[in-house]
């Protein structure tokens, strides 16, 4: 129930973002789907005891896979399902925290609070690189094989 | 294709007007490149350079023609625009147009409204501030309050963005509202949780598709484009914690 939920309210999440950034309408659903998958993965890993960082990783180099799929299947730019992708993976809830913290003069809670946002967000941009790089090296070996 | 290229001041028009649709609609800095030197080839200038970044596209081709730049000073999200232009770049190498017609197509895009309507904007907005709610392990009895903040914050992001010019501005105004409105619910009752709602109605304004580019600019080497993103994006944020932040001082 806990999962179905999660699941549910991420697709429409991320759905609703695909409105936001104006994707286009046939691949709205599209957009919800990559961001179910990528909430769904980071969730279930979070359930089991993982880390948020390398959670966040993981999670980020699956949207990217699907993304990169998706986007040479209905040839369509990559950025449009993997944005709304990674929107829900964004550290927006530690980042409020931190910046509460330093409101509130505890600067040393607030300074741990900002590392974890921003290792967090350097573990999506690794995610979406290290696709970004395997992708290219697949280009790469059907190229060689090709000639 | 026909059998003669279009003269080289109509490629290089082409070009710069699919570059400067693409950057205003939010494509990534090596696409609109990629894009430009595609287009540029498939109507016969094999060899032509270009430096693109946030804010202007410098664009030249090998001979004697002069370089062009042209200014880019309005950016928005426009996903659709950057699909349609996409294809035309695409229907451009497959010879299925040439020059003169694509020039048309690419002006017809420029001057055409994709976007949703504001209503359903602020709709999904809403609905999409609800969702995080939820997502971020709130209650579901906040879930009302989280939409009509998430809602009311979008409305006044769009409305002071048309009088106000400066975008950080408008962010710092509407993620005060949401903090108000967040705040309000909870002083009556109305909600349970100060800080999950507030995190749930923030998401829509987070600049997420900044975030993103930068880092992928960032390793494609595009260094300056990557790095003045990130700037951005991290403008854009300090103004959303500015007025989140200054709900908790009163």
């Amino acid at each position: 129930m806990f999962m179905l939920t999660h699941m549910i309210t991420s697709f429409i999440a991320s759905a609703g973002f695909g409105v936001l950034f104006n994707a286009p309408k046939k691949s709205l659903l599209k957009c919800g789907f990559v961001g179910m998958v990528g909430w769904f993965v980071y969730i279930w890993l979070v359930n089991w005891q993982y880390d948020a960082v390398i959670s966040s990783l993981i999670a980020a180099f699956t949207i990217a896979v699907i993304s990169q799929i998706f986007a040479k299947m209905y040839k369509t730019p990559i950025i449009i399902f993997s944005v709304a992708g990674i929107i829900p993976l964004v550290p927006g809830g530690i980042a409020y925290d931190a910046m509460r913290n330093f409101v509130e003069n505890d600067y040393n809670t607030a300074i741990q609070l900002a590392a974890k946002a921003f290792m967090i967000s350097g573990a999506i941009a690794v995610g979406l690189v290290i696709s970004e790089v395997i992708n290219q090296m697949i280009r790469k070996v059907q190229f060689k094989s090709r000639i | 294709m026909g059998n003669e290229f279009p003269p080289t001041i109509e490629v290089i028009e082409i070009c710069l007007l699919a570059g400067k649709i693409m950057l205003q609609g939010g494509a990534e800095t090596y696409r609109v490149e990629d894009t430009m030197t595609r287009i540029a080839a498939s109507l016969g200038i094999p060899h032509s350079h270009s430096y693109v970044t946030p804010t202007g596209i410098i664009f030249s081709t090998d001979g004697t023609e002069p370089a062009k730049l042209i200014r880019i000073s309005e950016r928005s999200t426009d996903l659709y625009k950057v699909t349609l232009v996409n294809g035309v770049s695409r229907r451009i190498s497959s010879g299925e147009l040439d020059g003169k017609e694509a020039l048309e197509r690419l002006k017809e895009i420029e001057s055409a409204d994709y976007t949703f309507p504001v209503y359903q904007q602020i709709l999904a907005a809403s609905i999409a501030s609800g969702c995080f709610l939820i997502m971020f392990l709130g209650s579901w009895t906040d879930f009302i309050p989280a939409m009509i903040a998430g809602g009311l914050g979008f409305v006044s992001f769009i409305h002071v963005h048309r009088v106000v010019q400066i975008k950080f501005f408008s962010e710092f105004i509407a993620s005060l509202l949401i903090g108000l409105i967040a705040y309000f619910f909870v002083y009556t009752g109305a909600g349970t949780e100060l800080d999950k709602i507030i995190i749930g109605s923030v998401m829509p304004l987070v600049p997420g598709l900044l975030i993103t580019n930068a880092v992928r600019d960032l390793m494609a080497g595009h260094l300056v484009s990557g790095l003045s993103k990130g700037a951005e994006a991290f403008l854009t944020a300090f103004a959303i914690g500015a007025g989140i932040a200054l709900v908790f001082t009163f």
